[in-house]
């Protein structure tokens, strides 16, 4: 007979589980000496053929940059980067302009394949645009001519900076602006490529758009700057995934997304996020430093949705800015951590305009040695009236090593704000565990049942093309568990 | 001169006027040490990032009470719970006041600080007791150096405590501004039983800042009731510092009701050192023009089987602001912990504000832990039922404001207590409802 598969032994799965996709593709990079000062930053920008004003914008950040400091309030312990042993320019040598997929390099194919979503299934399933990020630069674009037909932007950044100035020099820097903090303004002063998607007023963009980050070369830290603009009612969802392969050092990525919803327009940005997390013994691993936020304006909507699963540690928070009456911001979050994985994470929520509403759901499953954090802001502002805030935070511990933090902060200065806060923090109960098991359900099922089920409403919340990667990436991180 | 520099500077003079040779004069000059480093929490704190004391700081306080002032009982019953059989220490301006307390040494010790201090028969307790929970923070070290006065109350083994114990501090205004900082300490031993009321009331509008510290030792199977009335007047200050340590399967139950005061705050603190403990933390608070409460809370539960449950109310109007920031803590060792959370508030003014943090620390994986947090309004439906059936619209909302309270006022097991505390919001809300909720 089989023995009973307890969950000590879904522990020790998860614990000798090896990151499956660590693999490294051998493309030839250009790449910048380590260190940064200000003439890194001008080459970065020379390099890529950006107009004075982006220059001196840059600049400006790094100014600031020079003047700050790392922030040490998160719940997570590392070893401080060395900023000035990173190099901060790393694109691939070939840069070819692909009509379609024969063109692109064969070794290119191979990794996306080894991942799982080359862009032969990408291109089947229902209108997924692809950009592809392979270190900082964007190899490949596809369905371009359908996005351009409604008038719709989406390109790189460096590709929006020089045809579409206005835009960028208008809206860039207007949701994060440099100083915001210190890994923003990092980024503002060496971010290398990212994307920028531009919706017209009253379109609805006709598919998923996506982005898939990938760090690639050793020892480059990757700055991806994201800027999406939805003009008056209009709609677009946005997917962003990403995978890491393995190495021993640490790496660090320091994102900025900018959302911006004019009035009526709605944005739902999804995240699958599964950096390298590191070995069992928690060495190497990336770090995850990303500032993203989003600006509403009257009765616009933003969606942020994440599956967290890689990283060694992550620090994150998608935020909405309310500014306009009658607007929406949601938040839907899966952080797994395993290992000895740090993930400190969350949203905030500023209330400025009336009638505003805001959702936040967060489900934290923290395995092996890892802590898991919830941070959380929801700020009514004193004009904000009838703002109306509900919050979940609902923690899943496996292990007696692991740890499960929340630390919402709830302020609120209007007396017709309507709040609540909830958290709790379990285990999957033996009770649970034997009902299934009564049922026939064996215990290794019942868990992946349980685990699915905790993380329903998020999961829920993904896109339909994302929800399948979702699923995968639950499965590595807490292989096993998920059925 | 600022307080800091002040209260230091005075410590000199302070020490001389105690016993130079007890074991406290160690405890007292490390203290001091401490605050001379570590000085007042200011908003850079993150446990004070929402209370700021710089305001109540500013004044000249006048730091060594002066002569006790006579005071009659008839001008101060209002203060006591005089229905009330109990037993009574008294302070006003920091010194004991006799002739308003009753004390005892029959089978329980309720009596003064400053004798079980200087008393050899007290010796082994306060060895074995005195400032071993209070943590080496600024306001405590600031309590510990000058710790002279304030309750001592030992229950020993087995004893039920015949009745319950009221310790009221007094301030008259006989100085213009005035810094008080009683000292109590309680120890429960095993199966033992005590109530105590605490209650702070300065007598004119001068200033006055308390900072108070109270230790608090339940032992195996004790039970403590402990309840807090916070009703001074608009320009009394209170800082109150209570740590409690628990042994296995002890129940301490801290209740503090807040209606008055400039600022509050409350550092209540929970240590459980056993298994099977139970901690209870209540709090209604129902302030407004200008007042600033702030309830932080720690229960840190270290071993297994233990629960905790907190439950915090507030009503805020006018400019009034109100924080609460709720830890709790279980370690890896602690499983099957069951904690419980709950902090509800109410805002009558868009000017009132509340800032809430409730935070879990959680190591233990077979644990149920739970908060919840909800800021919201007095429901606009109840009132229009209410006022349909002829009840005017102050009794109406002053009914559901009672009913948003009355869970934790059915927590006070005192009746002559609770009777009391009815009346205090029934005047804070300015309504007679004509009968007892």
């Amino acid at each position: 007979m089989r023995m009973a598969y307890t969950e000590d032994d879904l522990k020790k799965e998860l614990e000798t589980k090896e990151y499956e996709y660590g693999f490294y593709t051998d493309i030839e990079s250009e790449t910048f000496p380590v260190g940064l000062n200000e003439d890194i930053v001008r080459a970065i920008s020379l390099k890529k053929e950006e107009p004075q004003w982006m220059t001196d914008w840059r600049l400006e950040a790094f100014r600031v940059w020079k003047e700050m400091k790392e922030p040490e309030w998160a719940n997570v312990r590392y070893e401080k980067p060395d900023f000035q042993a990173i190099s901060y320019y790393s694109a691939p040598n070939k840069k070819p302009k692909y009509e379609s997929l024969d063109e692109v390099d064969p070794e290119l194919l191979d990794t996306f394949k080894k991942l799982g979503i080359s862009l032969d299934e990408q291109k089947k399933l229902a209108g997924v645009a692809v950009d592809i990020v392979m270190d900082s630069v964007s190899v490949a674009t596809t369905f371009k001519e359908t996005l351009a037909e409604k008038g719709i932007i989406f390109c790189s950044i460096s590709e929006a900076i020089q045809k579409h100035p206005e835009l960028v020099k208008k809206y860039i820097g207007s949701v994060v602006p440099q100083k915001d903090n210190f890994y923003a303004a990092l980024n503002s002063a060496v971010f290398s490529d990212g994307s920028f998607c531009y919706i017209p007023k009253g379109v609805r963009c006709p598919m998923e758009l996506s982005t898939y980050f990938r760090i690639n070369q050793a020892g480059t830290g990757q700055f991806e700057r994201t800027l999406v603009v939805a003009d008056k009612g209009s709609y677009v969802s946005y997917l962003e995934g990403c995978t890491a392969p393995s190495r021993d050092e640490n790496q660090l990525h320091a994102a900025v997304v900018e959302l911006i919803a004019l009035d009526d327009a709605e944005i739902k940005y999804s995240t699958v996020q599964n950096w390298y997390p590191g070995n069992a013994e928690g060495k190497g691993g990336v770090y995850n430093f990303v500032t993203k936020r989003g600006l509403c304006e009257t009765r616009a909507k933003i969606s942020w949705t994440q599956v967290e699963t890689g990283s060694a540690v992550t620090w994150k928070y998608p935020s909405c800015i309310l500014k306009g009456d009658n607007s929406v911001g949601e938040f839907y979050s899966i952080a797994v951590t395993n290992n000895y994985q740090q993930a400190d994470t969350g949203t905030k929520m500023v209330h400025l305009g009336k009638n505003t509403k805001s959702t936040i759901i967060s489900k934290g499953i923290s395995a092996g040695k890892s802590q898991n954090s919830y941070r959380g802001l929801v700020q009514i502002n004193s004009r904000a009236s009838n703002a109306r805030n509900f919050s979940q935070c609902d923690s899943l511990l496996m292990g007696n090593e692991c740890g499960a933090h929340t630390f919402p902060y709830i302020e609120a200065k209007n007396k017709t704000a309507q709040i609540e806060h909830e958290a709790t923090t379990s285990k999957i109960g033996e009770d649970q565990i034997f009902y299934c098991n009564q049922r026939g359900i064996d215990t290794e099922k019942a868990i992946a049942l349980i685990v699915n089920g905790f993380s329903k409403e998020v999961l829920n919340k993904l896109p339909m093309e994302f929800a399948v990667e979702a699923q995968k990436l639950l499965e590595i991180s807490l292989e096993g568990s998920v059925g | 001169m600022d307080l800091k520099d002040k209260l230091v500077s005075s410590f000199m003079a302070f020490e001389e006027t105690v016993d130079m040779d007890s074991s406290v004069h160690d405890i007292r000059s490390e203290a001091i040490k401490i605050f001379e480093e570590k000085g007042f929490p200011s908003k850079k704190d993150e446990a004070w990032k929402y209370t700021s004391l710089n305001a109540i700081l500013k004044h000249d306080y006048s730091i060594f009470p002066k002569k006790e002032d006579a005071i009659e009982f008839k001008d101060v019953k209002k203060y006591f719970i005089h229905d009330l059989d109990s037993y009574k220490i008294v302070f006003i301006d920091g010194q004991y006041s006799s002739h308003l307390s009753e004390t005892t040494h029959d089978k329980i010790d309720v009596c003064l600080m400053s004798s079980a201090l200087t008393n050899e028969k007290y010796k082994a307790v306060i060895d074995n007791y005195f400032n071993k929970v209070a943590p080496k923070d600024g306001l405590s070290s600031l309590n510990t150096a000058f710790s002279r006065e304030g309750a001592y109350i030992h229950i020993r083994k087995n004893t039920l405590a015949d009745k319950p114990i009221q310790v009221i501090h007094f301030s008259t205004g006989n100085e213009s501004s005035q810094m008080l900082q009683p000292r109590n300490l309680i120890v429960v031993d095993e199966n033992s039983h005590v109530q105590i009321i605490e209650r702070h009331q300065s007598l004119t509008d001068n200033p006055v800042l308390t900072n108070t510290v109270t230790e608090i030792f339940a032992d195996k199977r004790a039970i403590v009731d402990y309840y807090k009335i916070q009703n001074d007047n608009l320009n009394a200050s209170l800082i109150d510092n209570t740590f409690i340590q628990q042994l296995t399967q002890s129940l301490v139950s801290v209740h503090t009701f807040v209606f008055g005061g400039k600022l509050i705050r409350n550092n209540l603190n929970f240590y459980q050192l056993g298994e099977g403990i139970n901690s209870v933390l209540n709090g209604v608070t129902i302030i407004e023009g200008k007042q600033h409460v702030d309830h932080n809370t720690l229960v840190h539960h270290t071993q297994p089987n233990c629960e905790s449950h907190q439950d915090y109310k507030g009503i805020f109007d006018e400019k009034a602001v109100g924080v609460f920031n709720g830890k709790i803590i279980v370690n890896k060792e602690a499983q099957k912990t069951n904690a419980f959370q709950s902090n509800n508030n109410i805002l009558l003014d868009d000017k009132a504000s509340i800032n809430s943090k409730p935070q879990l620390e959680i190591f233990a994986d077979d644990v149920k832990c739970s908060h919840g947090c909800t800021i919201g309004q007095l429901d606009e439906n109840a009132l229009f039922y209410m006022r349909t059936r002829g009840i005017g619209d102050k009794e109406a909302r002053a009914l559901l404001m009672y009913a948003f309270a009355n869970n934790v006022l059915d927590t006070v097991k005192i009746p002559q207590l609770k009777q009391r505390i009815n009346k205090l919001i029934a005047n804070k809300l300015n309504v007679n409802l004509g009968f007892d909720l």
